[in-house]
């Protein structure tokens, strides 16, 4: 059976690869420091080595729009085309070729689709900055195939809270029963506390740092049920209006497990959001 | 309500350069021309397929007319879909970083929790 090799869980700041390559009278003053923690967190992918990556993010009203939404949806086809124009327009994004791993594509599909969930799938998808942002930190060789898994945290009705952690669970399961003896990393984006296009967006840093303290806290420490007990979709409106997207967070909890306490977690303040990173090794890692 | 088309109406238009720079200098006109020629494409379908029944409300079609970003946040449409287009139109317009941005926020302090719905 393919391995789980590792667990990450991140942010996905699409402004990290404009600061990290501008040039040096151009660079923010931060750029350094998030330069730094960010190769640190790239450490944690590499040294577990891995053969394949499942990537799980948001499309943001690129391909995937309000006349057809799916609530989960699995890319299945060789390659991906990545990033959109907008991206490029704002901040900068190259446009990406990655590889695709189809066979992992189809056995999720098949065996989630008996687990429960009515999973949406595609055959030519373009992925976006949820899943270009991490293969920019953490493989910027952009050279291991993938496997892209879209949650809805965009486009009400949304899932709810407990359901996300279900699916983390599930994919856990799949890819350690994939019939494959790769060795397999579960990467997963989204938010803490965010605000966009309202009246707390863009301050000197995220709109609810209280929100920001529990939420690593949660994930840290693999606190699942403190985690569900706390966060509802209508709550999650309260720290800031694209809140919705720590979903993908609790998501990637599920898939380390109840009270899996994170091997690596970092964390940086920067102004309009907080970043944070995490990873976990659930079989360990040579040193 | 149409929140469904003024969330069209952005995500259509942000999409497109040639649009953003033509809804930039005449939202009038191009407004005007997309509720009679776009506003019922089925985006999901190659070969032209049309809705007949989509259209603005008078209200909705005179914010986007009125480049009012504070009245479409009111109307409930998509945050994200509006800060998109309206940063591609006019952050340029702004000598520092995030000047913009941050504008657009001040001008929203006078919304509280719960903010408008923007379910469609």
């Amino acid at each position: 059976m393919a391995e789980l090799v590792a667990v990450i869980a991140s942010t996905h700041h699409p402004f990290y690869y404009r600061a990290s390559t501008a040039p040096p009278e151009e660079r923010p003053p931060f750029a350094d420091a998030w330069v730094a923690k960010i190769a640190a967190f790239r450490e944690t992918l590499t040294r577990a080595n891995p053969d394949v990556l499942v990537m799980v993010g948001s499309d943001h009203f690129h391909q995937l729009w309000l006349d057809n939404m799916p609530q989960f949806l699995v890319g299945k086809a060789p390659f991906y085309d990545a990033n959109f124009y907008n991206e490029e327009r704002e901040f900068g994004l190259p446009r990406m070729l990655l590889r695709g791993q189809e066979d992992l594509s189809a056995y999720i599909l098949r065996e989630g689709l008996d687990a429960g969930f009515d999973l949406a799938f595609s055959n030519e998808l373009r992925i976006d900055h949820s899943v270009t942002c991490p293969i920019i930190t953490l493989r910027p060789e952009a050279d291991l195939p993938i496997v892209p898994i879209y949650t809805n945290i965009f486009a009400p009705p949304l899932p709810r809270p407990k359901r996300f952690v279900e699916l983390g669970r599930t994919i856990r399961q799949l890819v350690e029963s994939w019939p494959s003896d790769k060795r397999v990393a579960v990467i997963g984006t989204g938010h803490l506390s965010l605000e966009l296009g309202g009246p707390r967006q863009f301050g000197p840093h995220g709109p609810d740092p209280e929100f920001d303290r529990k939420a690593v806290e949660w994930i840290a420490s693999g606190d699942i049920d403190g985690c569900l007990s706390e966060v509802t979709l209508d709550s999650l409106w309260e720290p800031g209006n694209a809140t919705h997207g720590f979903m993908d967070f609790m998501l990637m909890m599920g898939v380390a497990g109840e009270g899996a306490k994170a091997d690596y977690v970092d964390s940086l303040d920067l102004f309009h959001t907080m970043e944070a990173y995490f990873t976990w090794y659930p079989n360990g890692v040579t040193a | 309500m149409s929140k469904y088309l003024i969330d069209k109406f952005l995500f259509t238009v942000d999409r497109d350069p040639e649009l953003v720079e033509r809804y930039r200098e005449d939202p009038r006109g191009t407004v005007a021309w997309w509720e009679a020629e776009r506003a019922n494409t089925i985006l999901g379908c190659h070969s032209g397929e049309a809705s007949t029944w989509l259209k603005f409300e008078d209200a909705e079609r005179e914010a986007l007319v009125g480049h009012d970003y504070v009245r479409l946040f009111e109307l409930g449409a998509h945050p994200f879909l509006t800060l998109t287009l309206f940063i591609a139109m006019f952050e340029r317009d702004h000598d520092e970083p995030l000047a913009f941005q941050k504008e657009y926020g001040r001008r929203l302090q006078h919304f509280s929790l719960p903010y408008p719905d923007i379910a469609t």
